[in-house]
């Protein structure tokens, strides 16, 4: 006989509500026509694994997949759909050409990936009540263990943020820009010439 | 089986993860002229690794697979990043980034 605590329905629900509009999303990202759509799609995916996250108990991360992918990942991607002017119907040509292989793979590796999953330690409830909130225990171990991993993460932000203003900038011609030094290093004597006129006489 | 249904554990969200890194997958496959919805496949892909390092984080009760996780929303943030600059820079030199016209490094 199974006897379920009446507080644990919530969680129960709102999992199988999670995982499935997020599976259900991400295979509308995969198969939407209009990569707008793809987009918004993500966004929707990337909502419900970070409602998984906070059952599972780690709430930054939750917040920090909200703020960093929705808010910055894919609001670039969002950004760069629109902005490039692209043929959308020429992109779906292969698709149909391509499902049977794309099912075929996928079906080995999702059967493959379940036998793995098979063989891993049963089932085991997960709910652990530690003294300390989760961004406690987060900022515990990342600034101490783990801060040059910290700081080299930083770097590679750092760098993808110059790589990406260096490809992305450009020198448009015919564009009059203010150059302060020259301004400041100008004299008197080299923007102003005073000739003495005679008068009847022209210059 | 209700039991398998009712008592959420570490292997509910193992499988969340394996359905979601297989439509990742999956979508590389079917969208091979489509740069974009690529690295939108890929994302799905990292999001079910970090699924899988939160639900193991959790299951053993040690933080570290969420530092681990940390890091990879990084790499991943920074791999969005300069991939759509690359994309951005391509189609402005050539005017089109289906994959079927990149192809002047074959020589």
């Amino acid at each position: 006989m199974l006897r379920i605590d009446k507080l644990m329905i919530i969680p129960i629900t709102l999992f199988y509500i999670f995982s499935f509009i997020a599976i259900t999303s991400a295979m509308m990202v995969i198969s939407a026509k209009n990569p707008v759509h793809s987009v918004l799609f993500l966004i929707l995916a990337f909502f419900n694994v970070a409602g998984l996250f906070v059952l599972l108990g780690a709430e930054l991360l939750a917040m920090i997949l909200i703020i960093v992918y929705v808010g910055a990942v894919a609001v670039l991607f969002l950004f760069v759909v629109m902005m490039l002017n692209i043929n959308f119907a020429r992109m779906k040509e292969g698709f149909a050409k391509y499902l049977p292989l794309g099912i075929v793979v996928a079906a080995i590796l999702l059967v493959e990936l379940f036998f793995v999953l098979n063989n891993s330690p049963k089932n085991i409830n997960l709910t652990k009540e530690t003294g300390v909130t989760n961004t406690e225990a987060i900022g515990n171990v990342l600034y101490t263990d783990y801060a040059y991993v910290f700081q080299i993460s930083g770097l590679i932000l750092l760098v993808a943020m110059i790589g990406a203003i260096v490809l992305t900038h450009r020198q448009r011609e015919g564009v009059k820009k203010q150059n302060i030094g020259k301004q400041l290093s100008r004299r008197r004597k080299d923007s102003i010439e005073i000739v003495k006129v005679e008068s009847g006489r022209g210059i | 089986m209700g039991e398998t249904f009712l008592n959420i554990g570490l292997m509910h969200y193992l499988t969340v993860s394996t359905i979601l890194f297989t439509i990742g997958v999956c979508g590389i496959f079917l969208n091979r002229k489509n740069v974009i919805t690529i690295l939108m496949s890929i994302e799905l892909m990292l999001l079910s690794v970090n699924i899988n390092f939160v639900a193991f984080s959790a299951y053993l009760g040690d933080v570290v697979g969420q530092i681990f996780t940390l890091f990879i929303l990084t790499v991943a943030a920074a791999e969005a990043a300069i991939g759509l600059a690359i994309l951005v820079v391509y189609y402005r030199n050539r005017g089109t980034i289906e994959i079927e016209d990149i192809n002047r490094m074959k020589g």
